[in-house]
């Protein structure tokens, strides 16, 4: 049997961008891009998909379908996903998507998952590096019935109707099974997801990539409705009054410090 | 999982900010409980923990916990008591149980809040979220659905004190739970090889290493010996367990472990925002750095310039004679 495996993944702005260059425009809250520095894919949502491909590594004949919902900008999410080795690629992309909530995006999400058809599994990132929801991944799987197994490092289908699933735990990994179809959920114990081959990006690049506006999905008005609103948004201030301890050298600062902490009563 | 979410004073954390928002809205505070043998007097203890009404729910079904069942319960419970704000604490349990229960309820939720208040002109609650990895802070409020609810970080709130003499009730309420929620199995849990005696997330003294650490051998030698030596545990950077430095387990950070300890050494580490979303919270931050510049430099309250290498043997041999000199 076939498998198809389907992969949500957001634009986000790059996460690895230094704490000096993030801005925020408090009237709109909105962040700022930082000058020169691209949005990527969110960083889970990429270890997600290597997931699904490895899955289609050890079965050739598995369809992986990448979803994006975003701007005109999220195509290149998309694309990414391709050229890593996805077969499809669907973008969701309508004004009225701007600003969406946790509801309304796992909404429109379940609602392009129907309208995709039938699959196995669907992957996501364990929270999109923008506003660390944790969300939407549990509320996709709500709306389309199915079990949500999260924060996971590995899966692996056990045979063509199961899945076998490894969630990072603090203390270490919870193995579980459930039954197809489901959503899972991905962290960065993953490992480092795979580079683009130039074959793929280049079969990426020729790729069609359907587009879907809200109008495709069939939105019942009843239910895009945002649960929650931003009310405020802003960079927090730290104290930032921290007393560098200097010594004859650097060893001598060390032994100050020591003392300093006992002095303080901290140790 | 064990049933608290394997946060033992999230319930009391919990309480904490319950009763201090009951208060200011003049509404009651009441405490679901889950469990399959829980008895009376476990509920009179959260009652004298600022609780007024306690609500158990036994059922064999609860007796460990899974996603399923545990979001089946809640669900149920919330249904009939309707309460107006609804909060768990955002443990391994929360982050599960917190979606399904508001997506099924049709509701607005915020996850992991910093802290949470009440809008004075609405009355409404104000949830408060680190976003971008910790660079930035979010309020999120509902709209016009309830129970408005969130999900509060571990160790951001005052645990609520013990007060004998308070009064309230607690009331057994029965779910009808039907073994067909459950859609997925636990099969196995593999605990990783804890490195030290002391757990990071209770520990009140952490010693992290960064990527500056270098290899596998300097992080024993240096991060785990000053955490030894301390009586604390060893933490690490993402960076310097992606290196292998340093065990998985001992990540601290935006998708690792959150800290909130006394005392927190950063040995090495840059101050990425998705670090100090870990452990920003700390009552006393150390850095030792090389790089004046870091940006860890502006959450520390002390701090050394200079290679590690020459500060940590000193630092160790000095907190050695000072910690084991016994007072
Ligand atoms: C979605 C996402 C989630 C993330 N989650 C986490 C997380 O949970 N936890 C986390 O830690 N990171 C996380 N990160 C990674 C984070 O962005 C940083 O990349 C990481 O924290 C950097 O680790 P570091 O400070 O050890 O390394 P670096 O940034 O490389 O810093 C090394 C530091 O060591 C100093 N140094 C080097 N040699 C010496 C020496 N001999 N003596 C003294 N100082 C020296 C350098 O000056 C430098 O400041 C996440 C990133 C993303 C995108
Ligand atoms: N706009 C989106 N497009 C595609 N997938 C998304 C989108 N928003 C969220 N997701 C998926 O849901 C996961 C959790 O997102 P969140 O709840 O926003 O943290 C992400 O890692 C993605 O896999």
């Amino acid at each position: 049997m076939a498998l198809h495996l389907i992969c949500c993944a957001k634009q986000v702005p790059d996460p690895e961008t230094p704490a000096a260059s993030f801005r925020i425009d408090p009237a709109a809250k909105k962040v700022v891009p930082a000058p020169g520095v691209a949005p990527v894919i969110s960083p889970f949502d990429e270890q997600a998909v290597e997931v699904a491909l490895k899955i289609k590594d050890a079965r050739p004949d598995t369809k992986v379908t990448i979803i994006s919902m975003g701007g005109a900008s999220a195509r290149d999410v998309v694309k990414h996903g391709l050229a890593m080795g996805a077969d499809e690629g669907v973008l969701l992309d309508d004004p009225a998507f701007d600003g969406a909530d946790a509801y309304q995006t796992a909404y429109a999400l379940s609602q392009a998952v129907r309208k995709v058809g039938a699959f196995d599994a669907i992957f996501c990132g364990r929270q999109a590096a923008d506003f660390d929801q944790g969300q939407v991944a549990i509320g996709l799987a709500e709306l389309l019935g199915i079990p949500a197994l999260i924060n996971g490092q590995a899966a692996e289908f056990i045979d063509d109707r199961r899945v076998r699933f490894e969630r990072v735990l603090p203390d270490g990994i919870g193995v579980f099974e459930a039954p197809t179809p489901v959503l899972t959920s991905y962290s960065q114990e993953v490992g480092q997801p795979r580079y683009p081959t130039l074959r793929n990006i280049m079969a990426a690049a020729r790729k069609e990539i359907t587009i879907w506006k809200s109008g495709d999905l069939g939105l019942d008005p009843a239910e895009f409705i945002p649960k929650t609103k931003l009310v405020d948004l802003y960079v927090p201030v730290y104290e930032g009054k921290c007393e560098i301890i200097e010594g004859e050298n650097a060893a001598d600062a060390g032994e100050k410090l020591a003392l300093k902490l006992r002095e303080a009563k901290i140790i | 999982m064990p049933a608290n979410g394997g946060r033992p004073g999230m319930t009391l954390e919990l309480l904490g900010v319950g009763r201090r928002l009951a208060n200011e809205l003049g509404e009651s505070l009441s405490v679901l409980v889950l469990g399959d043998s829980l008895t009376e007097a476990e509920g009179r203890d959260l009652i004298a923990h600022g609780a007024d009404k306690v609500y158990i729910i036994n059922d064999p079904m609860l007796s460990t916990y899974h996603p399923d069942t545990f979001a089946a319960a809640t669900e149920q419970a919330l249904r009939r008591l309707q309460p107006n704000i609804f909060l768990m604490g955002r443990s391994e349990i929360g982050q599960d149980v917190a979606p399904m229960v508001g997506f099924r309820l049709k509701t607005g939720l915020a996850m992991d809040c910093l802290d949470l208040q009440v809008d004075p002109a609405t009355k409404k609650l104000i949830m408060i979220r680190p976003v971008y990895g910790g660079n930035a802070r979010a309020h999120f409020m509902c709209t016009d659905f309830s129970p408005q609810m969130a999900t509060v970080r571990p160790k951001t709130q005052d645990p609520a004190p013990r007060q004998e003499g308070r009064q309230g009730s607690v009331e057994f309420i029965d779910v009808a739970l039907d073994p067909s929620v459950k859609r997925s199995d636990w099969v196995a849990y593999e605990r990783w090889e804890s490195t030290g005696g002391v757990s990071l997330a209770s520990a009140e003294i952490v010693v992290s290493g960064g990527r500056g650490i270098g290899s596998t051998d300097a992080y024993q030698q240096t991060i785990e010996g000053a955490a030894g030596v301390l009586g604390g545990a060893a933490g690490a950077s993402k960076a310097c367990c992606d290196a292998g430095y340093a065990p998985p387990g001992n990540q601290v950070g935006l998708t690792g472990q959150r800290v909130s300890p006394k005392l927190y050494v950063a040995v090495a580490i840059s101050g990425a925002s998705q670090h100090i979303a870990g452990m920003g919270t700390s009552k006393a931050i150390v850095a030792i750095n090389k790089d004046p510049d870091a940006n860890i430099f502006k959450v520390a309250r002390y701090g050394v310039v200079a290679d590690y290498k020459q500060v940590m043997p000193s630092f160790i041999r000095k907190c050695q004679e000072l910690v084991g000199s016994g007072e």
